[in-house]
């Protein structure tokens, strides 16, 4: 059992944590509680990532880890030591915007933008989940971890639904 | 976040001893329960012990038929396994019904049974709450108690449990693992949660140390139907105000077994034998599942603003028999 003096010592030393964020290995220096979403944003300057309810109410944190959508703020970034990170900035590869993100910009799929990051990071692992069925219903409701106090789920789902028909039209093009 | 030390386990005779059955120590497996009440200061480990790199992940049929569940698997790939999907849609329904998908992906089997009440009292670290700080009172008995309990309550204590999962579980059947300081030992799903009697802050029969290693669901009913009913304030990402999981084998039309345990309306998962006693060998009608109603709330407690929640959940149980016995039906005429 461990002494409170020696807890409290150990308590405020930083660990290290090596992560690999949007493809690049990162290490950062950390205290024990702090969330994944606070060392994206303030350790790594990855602001796309949005800071909600930090209660796992709202999903503006949203960001994949090992490809699952999860809520950031309630992720230790301890907890996450050699996994792979995606954040709203990994998104876009070579130049090129993701589906999702095209998608969003022709639907109009949000106005003030705040939850942006975070619904198209719960969109992105979506497309790529075929337990979701194709019909509105389960889109949404597999969405509904993420808020939008503007009220523009209309586009959202919209865009999500588009988004998944050319992903998917593009996987048969393939195969 | 107030700040606490962190190790990781790997296996869990290792967790066991760093844990030290000491009360400042927690275990962390999603951390969606934890963090989210250590930010809210209600709860205030000084240490956690990460259990997510011990080999609990799995989840196996037995050789005696049970399904034998690993304390971290996930709630998505519970839901989404294929042995649940088939031979426990009852499971499968309830844990898709909670929460949202985020938290899904993050909450384990072990956690989810261990969650706390959404009492917003209890949330409050400074509100009165018996459960959070033993002898305090309780804000919420003349507060504002729509969400909470009519069934299990105490007059120390009227918060809901709030999971779904949990619910599937009370009717499906289920052991508890635990191995803590004292070595392994068993406990029936349904005795591990505790009523709030005059000890709200005793939750469950955990020992101090003890860990839920794995969850062991009962045989199956053979050509049983079943039914998760969740009635809330909005439809989807929202605790219940009632909920019924109905398992239920019908043969020529007579009810040959059932399972009924409610969830929203409860302080603690709550199978609810005396409507099970109702609907045996009683005709499958609505006439049957409205005396099982009537009998799973007869001993109810309203405060304030919960009483509605009497006659939500006698329609909820109502309509979960009902869609129970159609799917049993179903499966009758595949066969």
């Amino acid at each position: 059992m461990m002494e409170p003096s020696e807890t409290a010592a150990q308590s405020a030393e930083t660990v290290t944590v090596n992560l690999i964020v949007n493809g690049e290995p990162r290490q950062l220096q950390v205290t024990p509680n702090v969330v994944l979403l606070d060392a994206l944003r303030d350790e790594l300057r990855l602001t796309g990532t949005k800071k909600g309810c930090d209660h796992g109410q709202c999903g503006a944190c949203t960001v994949h880890v090992d490809g699952m959508a999860i809520n950031s703020c309630l992720r230790l970034a301890v907890m996450c030591e050699g996994q792979h990170i995606t954040t709203v900035e990994g998104l876009a590869r070579d130049g090129q915007l993701h589906p999702v993100q095209r998608a969003f910009l022709e639907h109009d799929a949000y106005q003030c933008g705040y939850c942006t990051p975070g619904q198209m990071m719960s969109a992105a692992a979506l497309l790529e989940d075929e337990r979701i069925a194709a019909d509105d219903a389960s889109v949404r409701e597999a969405m509904s971890g993420n808020l939008c106090r503007c009220g523009a789920y209309k586009n959202i789902l919209e865009a999500v639904q588009d988004a998944r028909r050319e992903v998917a039209a593009g996987t048969e093009e393939r195969s | 976040m107030r700040s606490f030390a962190y190790c990781t386990a790997d296996d869990v005779s290792q967790a066991v001893t760093k844990h030290g059955a000491d009360d400042r120590v927690a275990y962390v497996a999603g951390g969606t329960t934890l963090l989210d009440l250590v930010k809210l200061d209600v709860m205030r480990p000084a240490q956690l012990v990460d259990i997510n790199r011990l080999p609990l992940d799995e989840v196996e049929t037995l050789d005696d038929g049970r399904l034998r569940i690993g304390a971290t698997v996930t709630n998505t790939d519970l839901a989404h396994h294929p042995e649940v999907k088939a031979h426990y849609p009852l499971l499968s329904q309830a844990l898709l019904a909670g929460a949202s998908t985020q938290l899904r992906n993050m909450a384990t089997t072990a956690g989810n049974v261990m969650q706390r009440t959404r009492c917003p009292y209890y949330r409050d670290a400074s509100a009165a709450c018996n459960r959070r700080e033993p002898g305090s009172g309780c804000d919420a008995m003349h507060g504002i108690n729509r969400m909470h309990a009519v069934l299990g309550v105490s007059d120390q204590c009227i918060a809901t449990h709030p999971s779904d999962m949990c619910i599937a579980m009370a009717a499906i059947g289920a052991t508890l693992t635990l191995e803590g300081p004292d070595g392994k030992r068993e406990i029936a799903f349904n005795d591990f949660h505790r009523l709030p009697g005059d000890q709200p802050e005793k939750e469950h029969e955990l020992r101090p140390g003890e860990l839920i290693t794995h969850i062991t669901l009962d045989t199956p009913i053979e050509g049983a139907g079943a039914y998760y009913l969740k009635l809330r304030d909005r439809a989807s990402y929202e605790f219940a105000l009632a909920s019924a999981g109905a398992i239920v084998a019908v043969e020529d039309g007579v009810i040959r077994e059932a399972r009924l345990a409610l969830g929203g309306v409860a302080t603690k998962p709550w199978r609810s034998h005396e409507a099970e006693l109702a609907l045996h060998d009683q005709p499958a009608a609505v006439s049957t599942f409205e005396m099982a109603a009537e009998a799973a709330m007869q001993d109810a407690v309203p405060h304030e603003y919960n009483a509605f929640k009497i006659p939500l959940a006698r329609q909820a149980i109502v309509r979960a028999l009902r869609e129970a016995c159609r799917d049993a039906e179903n499966a009758n005429q595949q066969r």
